[in-house]
């Protein structure tokens, strides 16, 4: 492994080529994001009212014991959050990809499922079943006489978290795992090694890369998320607090971009940690693995414990799309375990409008992702294969979309383009693309991360062998490293996508027709009365069965290639 | 050649504009209003007014208010439509709204003791709504707790950690709740009142619809709420009850006309529409159940359905202020959210601590402990302002930036936060005091 870094690398200067693409993507993130997030962070560094330039407002904010108590409960959840998702993430990942497992495919899939969240809607169901009078505490206080805060504080919030978020884990640790050679895992194990002591030395460490690219996403996702801790009601954390002052009626707090502005700072310091846990280690390997890992099979008393164990994490994590089912089945559900009784009138209401939702929904999430990982992939290569100045720029400014609240960057999208206007007289800002690109800016982090990961496990002797051969660096980027990152861009591609398809935040400010709405924004129209709750679940449903399908086919597509890719070898 | 095309180009946006002109075209509203309550007025507006279309775009209310000030340059909208009477004062003051005689006559000029209508005629009740308290029935009789009707009864220690309240600094209509407490009991003792109820929360929502949906799933058992949340959720089905304290107010949910509309004749369209007796009788649908502005309708209305402009109840409400209100709207949030909100561990810990030691201090009456108890609940009322100071020149302009101030607006936070949570541990450890006494 540290062989290749011993030898000198041949990348002087930068080419031409590259310096037009980082110019390229520079000015695609410094118009989408940094403009508009910028115009309206800007206010962080005013003075109310005069508007003179100061940071007196950052002296406030360490000031504030509020503001203090907030930065240290946020970093508690998000490290926490890792802690568990990690624990929930691993054993799928082991088992689906090490051993020679039954439905390893529903399962990669279904334990996807968890991260397409609707707005709303999956938090009503959520509270259904865990909430202090949901499903579970009603039983239990039935039978036992007791309660279990499961939704309530910090704890409330670690758990609804990694339950929301542990499949950025498994999916990049599971694409990592997939593309270990089993040459390496062999080669130890015909120096005596096996077992768990095989898995801690050998195959973690090589899958670090994928895991290091889901824990840190998973790090930052939960500092900067707001939709949970506000459906807990916990408000002592930094990003609730951002939007609570971003969002209310009438005067403009600085307080609000201040923590927007330390939001960013502490997302980018996040990941510039993990680059520097990477730094002087090489993980790429020569070998693609053929088939991924060796394949062990379980004996029969490992597979019922396998099994078992599986089982009960896909119910855990499964548990708010069940709540949600039966919601949008539900005639009236009040403080009982079940619902009164059931119907499908939900789906019935839904039906006529949903075709046009799912439409818009599935071409703005699909042009999003495509976006994403063309830009994501192409970040990942100039910072991992050039030296051209700036390129580590670009990969910080692409992170810190994911700390900029999305009523931030819907505001900065309407501040930067409504002025400007089309020939027909419409402004620039109400064109469905709008949307498109704000959901591209908002999950360019997911696919980057996939692609950076994807990337750190492809060497570069391979390139320099076809360049050698007298390949292009056009050529090389097209036949080798494209087909050796298609894992990784499918994972960026399906976890961009399936996101970007229930987003809302920004979606609320940029949609200006019903017409042009996504199913996220439909279902934020139906959860607002309680006529309205079942309805709102149903869609919730079809948009989860929709994501899932998609999903599902693109894993079908990853194990098919790789299968092939086996064969073959 | 360019020219032939960029001509052809505008003759054909022209005549696209013409043949929207002569149908009416696309009347734009933004509403935070649901789908339950758009759907039946748009396909009402529709029929009533051949040729228009209504297209609805639906965002929080602040989120509209926030959208139709980015968007002013090049307004789109039409029309704006939300419950909360601040915010559409928020957009007359921004010279956001456009002034309108509506054709529709004969409607009342107050509901209770409020007027229906901007005075200066930028924007129009078209539905009255009074705030009040909503239980889950089911919810109570598990937890066998008696149905709370006025504002003092939620501050008893049997309500403790039972109820819901949405931050008034993120719901419009909450903000009024509080305010039509501190004018009916006074600066002083309403915020004992409020914080008495404070120490009983199990959560502050951030969203007005939070409070109806925690109690409609049982979440919670009761909420302080808009009397239509609960009316329509009685309408679906969900086993809840409503009552009016004697101390409330009704005011309107309201309609005004953005300034520059692109279609200001199918703006004006809807807004006649709405006021009329046709556009009245779709608020008493199952699904919507809001008060209408017209009194006429209210023969239609079900039965119990309660009537502001005959039922003695809305007769003897407050006068509701509004010019106080305005004064003091961004203080009484502010506090609200550094008194409560974000100290409700600490205001809950004190207030529990009372109720126990109260509970033994009537068993076992002794004075010295019925003197700790006083103090206690004394340090928990503690204001860190008076009314005066609250609607001051220089606490107002710590807020808007203005040339008073005398510190920033995070500055006072704090300083309100500190003294709250130094006052609650004070009471707290009073109220543990009077217990050592009698235990």
């Amino acid at each position: 492994m540290a062989l290749v870094q011993s030898i000198p690398i041949r990348r002087v200067s930068a080419k031409p080529g590259q310096i037009f693409a980082i110019a390229l993507i520079a000015l695609f993130l410094a118009i989408f994001l940094i403009i508009p997030a910028g115009t309206v962070i800007y206010t962080a560094f005013t003075e109310k009212g005069t508007g003179a330039l100061t940071i007196v407002n950052f002296v406030d904010f360490f000031n504030t014991d509020l503001f203090r108590r907030s930065f240290f409960n946020s970093v508690y959840v998000s490290g926490m959050s890792v802690v568990w998702a990690t624990a929930i993430a691993l054993p799928l990942a082991v088992l689906t990809t090490r051993f020679d497992f039954r439905g390893s495919l529903i399962i990669q899939t279904l334990g996807f499922v968890p991260l397409i969240m609707p707005p709303f809607v999956g938090a009503v169901a959520m509270q259904l079943l865990f909430g202090r009078n949901g499903t579970v505490n009603l039983i239990l206080n039935d039978w036992f006489g007791i309660r279990i805060p499961f939704m309530e504080g910090l704890n409330g919030v670690i758990f609804v978290q990694s339950l929301h978020y542990f499949p950025f884990i498994l999916i990049n640790l599971s694409t990592s795992l997939r593309n270990i050679d089993r040459s390496m895992e062999e080669a130890a194990q015909n120096l005596g090694s096996s077992g768990v002591r095989l898995f801690r030395r050998i195959v973690f460490p090589l899958a670090m890369p994928g895991y290091l690219a889901g824990a840190s996403l998973v790090f930052v996702k939960v500092f900067d998320d707001l939709a949970t801790p506000l459906l807990l009601n916990v408000k002592d954390m930094l990003a609730p607090q951002a939007y609570l002052r971003v969002t209310s009626v009438g005067l403009t707090d600085p307080m609000g971009y201040v923590i927007s502005v330390i939001l960013i700072a502490v997302s980018i310091f996040a990941m510039w940690l993990s680059a520097v846990a990477m730094r002087g280690k090489d993980y790429s390997t020569t070998q693609r693995g053929g088939g991924g890992l060796s394949r062990r099979k379980l004996s029969r008393g490992e597979s019922v414990i396998a099994y078992g164990v599986v089982g009960l994490i896909l119910l855990l994590v499964l548990s708010p799309h069940i709540g949600l089912l039966l919601l949008s089945l539900a005639t009236v559900w009040s403080f009982s375990p079940l619902p009164d009784a059931y119907t499908v009138a939900h789906y019935g209401r839904v039906f006529g409008e949903s075709s046009l939702y799912i439409k818009n929904t599935l071409i703005y999430a699909s042009l999003a992702g495509l976006i994403d990982v063309v830009i994501g992939g192409a970040i990942a290569y100039l910072v991992l294969r050039t030296k051209v100045v700036g390129r580590r720029w670009l990969d910080w400014a692409a992170t810190a979309a994911l700390a900029i609240p999305g009523v931030v960057l819907g505001i900065g999208y309407l501040r930067t383009f409504y002025g400007i206007t089309l020939p027909d007289g419409t402004p620039l800002a109400t064109l469905w693309v709008m949307v498109v690109l704000a959901l591209a800016i908002r999950r360019l982090p997911y696919a980057l991360r996939a692609c950076y990961a994807a990337l750190q496990q492809v060497s570069e002797s391979l390139e320099e062998a076809a360049e050698n051969l007298g390949a292009t660096k056009q050529r090389t980027i097209r036949r080798i490293v494209l087909p050796l990152m298609t894992g990784g861009l499918l994972a960026g591609f399906v976890t961009s996508f399936s996101t970007a398809a229930v987003e809302l935040s920004a979606t609320l400010m940029l949609i200006q027709s019903n017409s042009d709405a996504p199913i996220a924004y439909g279902l934020y129209v139906f959860m607002q009365s309680p006529a309205g709750r079942g309805p709102g679940a149903a869609l919730g449903v079809i948009a989860v069965i929709m994501v899932a399908l998609c999903t599902l086919l693109s894993h079908y597509v990853i194990e098919r290639r790789q299968k092939a890719l086996g064969v073959t070898k | 050649m360019l020219k032939t095309i960029a001509a052809a180009m505008l003759m054909s946006a022209a005549f696209v504009v013409t043949v929207h002109a002569q149908d009416g075209g696309k009347v734009t509203i933004v509403t935070s209003f649901s789908k339950d309550v758009t759907d039946p007025f748009k396909a009402g507006f529709e029929a009533a007014n051949p040729g228009f279309t209504l297209d609805v775009q639906n965002k929080s209310t602040s989120s509209g208010v926030k959208y139709i000030d980015e968007t002013k340059v090049n307004n789109q909208v039409d029309l704006f439509w939300a419950s909360a009477p601040d915010a559409f004062d928020s957009l007359k003051s921004r010279e956001l709204l456009a002034k309108f005689t509506p054709s529709v006559t004969g409607l009342p000029e107050k509901v209770g003791s409020y007027p229906v209508n901007d005075k200066d005629g930028y924007y129009f009740g078209f539905a009255a709504s009074g705030y009040g308290i909503m239980s889950n029935d089911r919810y109570l009789e598990a937890n066998d707790l008696p149905k709370p009707v006025e504002w003092s009864d939620l501050t008893k220690p049997e309500y403790h950690d039972h109820i819901a309240i949405a931050a008034p600094s993120r719901s419009g209509t909450t903000h009024l709740t509080i305010e039509t407490i501190l004018q009916g009991e006074g600066w002083d003792k309403g915020w004992a009142t409020l914080k008495g109820i404070g120490g009983n929360l199990q959560q502050v929502t951030e969203r007005s619809f939070g409070v109806p949906d925690a109690v409609n799933s049982g979440q919670t058992g009761i909420g302080i709420v808009i009397d239509f949340f609960a009316f329509s959720a009685q309408a679906s089905g969900f086993p809840v009850s409503f009552a009016y304290p004697s101390v409330t107010t009704v005011v309107p949910a309201n309609i005004g006309i953005v300034a520059n509309a692109p279609n200001q004749a199918g703006a004006e369209a809807f807004v006649n529409y709405l006021l009329s007796e046709k556009g009245q009788a779709v608020l008493l649908e199952p699904a919507i159940r809001r008060l209408p502005i017209n009194p006429a309708l209210y023969e239609k209305a079900p039965e119990g359905f309660p009537n502001p402009f005959k039922d003695p109840r809305f007769q003897s409400m407050i006068t509701f202020d509004s010019d106080v209100s305005k004064k003091r709207t961004d203080v009484v949030d502010t506090l609200y959210d550094q008194l409560i909100s974000f100290q409700l561990d600490n205001i809950k810990g004190a207030t529990k601590a009372i109720h126990e030691a109260e509970k033994a201090v009537a068993a076992n009456e002794q004075a010295a402990a019925r003197a700790l108890l006083t103090e206690a609940h004394a340090l928990i009322a503690a204001m860190p302002i008076t009314a005066e100071e609250a609607a001051s020149q220089q606490v107002r302009d710590a807020f808007t930036g203005g040339e008073e101030k005398t510190a920033r607006q995070a500055e006072l936070e704090q300083k309100w936060a500190a003294f709250a949570s130094e006052k609650y541990a004070a009471a707290k450890a009073k109220a543990e005091e009077a217990l050592a006494l009698v235990d």
